[in-house]
């Protein structure tokens, strides 16, 4: 008699499937956490310092992608970009796009951090003879690397989940391998809990990371 | 003609003006201050001390009037006829070469006492580490916190801060030093520690510049005691001038209201 496959064996047969869709989920969310980081460190920058005409653009990307959802951005990056003429393929588009949202939310981050020191330190700094980049690299961004940490986390892992939206435009990250999976071996609750516990464990060594550093930079 | 050789003062305030917006806070300040001198503003709150101070390193801005320190002008110089500000690297070398104390320390939190020391000896001076921590030490040592050097602010009193913030100043070698109000914030018996080593290094013949509403401490260390009021000088005189004849009906109305 034919006995149906077993939910281990399923996953056997579906591991290099997923294993792919995995380590998709996590490149994705690496390089869009680490260039959103850069783009958003520079934004927030021009926005607390820069004179008028330097922050009404960063203002502007900020305010717009902020106001927009991810859904809506990484379909725009999808369809938009290749008819403005850049040839990308649905990873890029999405990479892209979770970048650019990325950038925006950490922005506001620093934004929020530097403004959040007081302005003495500042002074502190130029009395002494600091260069205003001077200040800015040994006063000012490390105090506000230690602001900025919590919430930077919270935002990456925000960055993770979005990354699933990217299942729309057929990137075959995690979550569209799961779906794959499913619709030939029909266990649904099995694989859909099993894609969010790997979500989970991504997102849970995010945050360990992120207090592995608050405890290492914690002033006393 | 037998003038008396006068040397160049060290700081030279000529017409400072100074507003906000419509706001003006120093309506032409001048004051000299040669080297070894102490010179104490007072006055009401408002009366733009602290704001004559900030100029003095430009931590404010001025829109008129000249300030000259060791004969260089600081801020600004004429060029054609228009005024035009400094590249901000020399601004950076003219405040390296007055040091400030400030009302809250401003005390870098993330630095312990000794790197807050060490920081303007590295990235200003250029100091070799070794020579950097051997003088930030000694600085230390002078205001009594040397078995502090690895604490952070944070697990320092006040007036403790205050005196490492004196410390951070001093080790830059200033040729000027600027104190604003540095005892304003502390808890009155912490006063007594800092004022001790403020008066110390007036005995040493350092050239200081204050603010302060400590009027018996005024009065002993300084050479000249400036009064002003709404943002000009309206006198000036040694301690017992001003502060046992005073000519102006305004000090003496500010002096009635002050304890000593």
């Amino acid at each position: 008699m034919y006995q149906s496959p077993s939910w281990l064996q399923e996953l056997w047969i579906a591991r290099d499937t997923l294993w792919a869709g995995f380590q998709a989920s996590v490149y994705v969310s690496a390089l869009a956490i680490l260039f959103g980081t850069l783009i958003g460190i520079v934004a927030g920058l021009i926005l607390t310092y820069g004179r008028f005409w330097m922050r009404a653009p960063f203002r502007l990307y900020v305010d717009l992608i902020r106001g927009t959802p991810v859904f809506v951005l990484v379909l725009a990056c999808f369809y938009m970009l290749p008819a403005l003429g850049w040839q990308i393929s649905a990873f890029q588009a999405g990479a892209v796009g979770l970048t650019l949202f990325c950038g925006s939310h950490v922005a506001e981050i620093v934004r929020g951090a530097l403004q959040a020191i007081p302005r003495g330190q500042l002074e502190a700094g130029r009395a002494i003879g600091l260069t205003f980049y001077q200040s800015l690299g040994y006063v000012l961004l490390p105090q506000a690397l230690r602001q900025i940490l919590p919430t930077w986390v919270n935002s990456s892992t925000e960055i993770v989940k979005a990354s699933t939206l990217l299942s729309v435009i057929g990137v075959a990250e995690l979550l569209l391998s799961t779906q794959q999976v499913i619709a030939r071996t029909f266990m649904t609750l099995e694989f859909y809990l099993f894609a969010g516990f790997l979500f989970f464990v991504i997102n849970y060594a995010i945050e360990l990371f992120g207090r592995y550093i608050e405890k290492r930079v914690a002033l006393p | 003609m037998n003038q008396p050789q006068t040397t160049q003062p060290l700081l030279d305030i000529r017409g400072l003006h100074k507003h906000y917006g419509a706001l003006e806070v120093l309506k032409g300040v001048d004051l000299s201050l040669q080297r070894g001198n102490v010179v104490t503003l007072i006055g009401s709150s408002g009366s733009g001390k602290t704001t004559l101070l900030r100029c003095v390193n430009l931590l404010e801005e001025f829109q008129g009037g000249q300030i000259t320190l060791e004969g260089e002008s600081i801020g600004y110089s004429e060029a054609s006829g228009k005024r035009v500000r400094h590249p901000e690297r020399m601004i950076a070398r003219h405040r390296a070469m007055t040091g400030m104390a400030f009302q809250q320390f401003n005390l870098f939190p993330h630095l312990t006492a000794l790197q807050n020391v060490t920081l303007g000896l590295l990235k200003v001076k250029k100091m070799p580490r070794d020579e950097a921590v051997a003088l930030a030490e000694k600085w230390l040592d002078r205001v009594g916190l040397l078995e502090r050097r690895n604490h952070f602010p944070g697990q320092l009193s006040g007036g403790q801060q205050q005196r490492v913030a004196i410390a951070r100043a001093i080790a830059m070698n200033p040729s000027l030093m600027l104190f604003d109000e540095v005892t304003s914030a502390l808890d009155p018996e912490l006063v007594g520690e800092v004022l001790s080593v403020i008066k110390g290094l007036a005995e040493e013949g350092m050239t200081m510049l204050l603010v302060t509403h400590e009027m018996r401490f005024a009065y002993e260390v300084s050479d000249k005691i400036v009064f002003m009021n709404q943002g000009r000088i309206e006198e000036q005189g040694s301690a017992k001038d001003v502060f046992e004849r005073p000519q102006s009906p305004r000090l003496a109305e500010f002096l009635k209201n002050i304890r000593f």
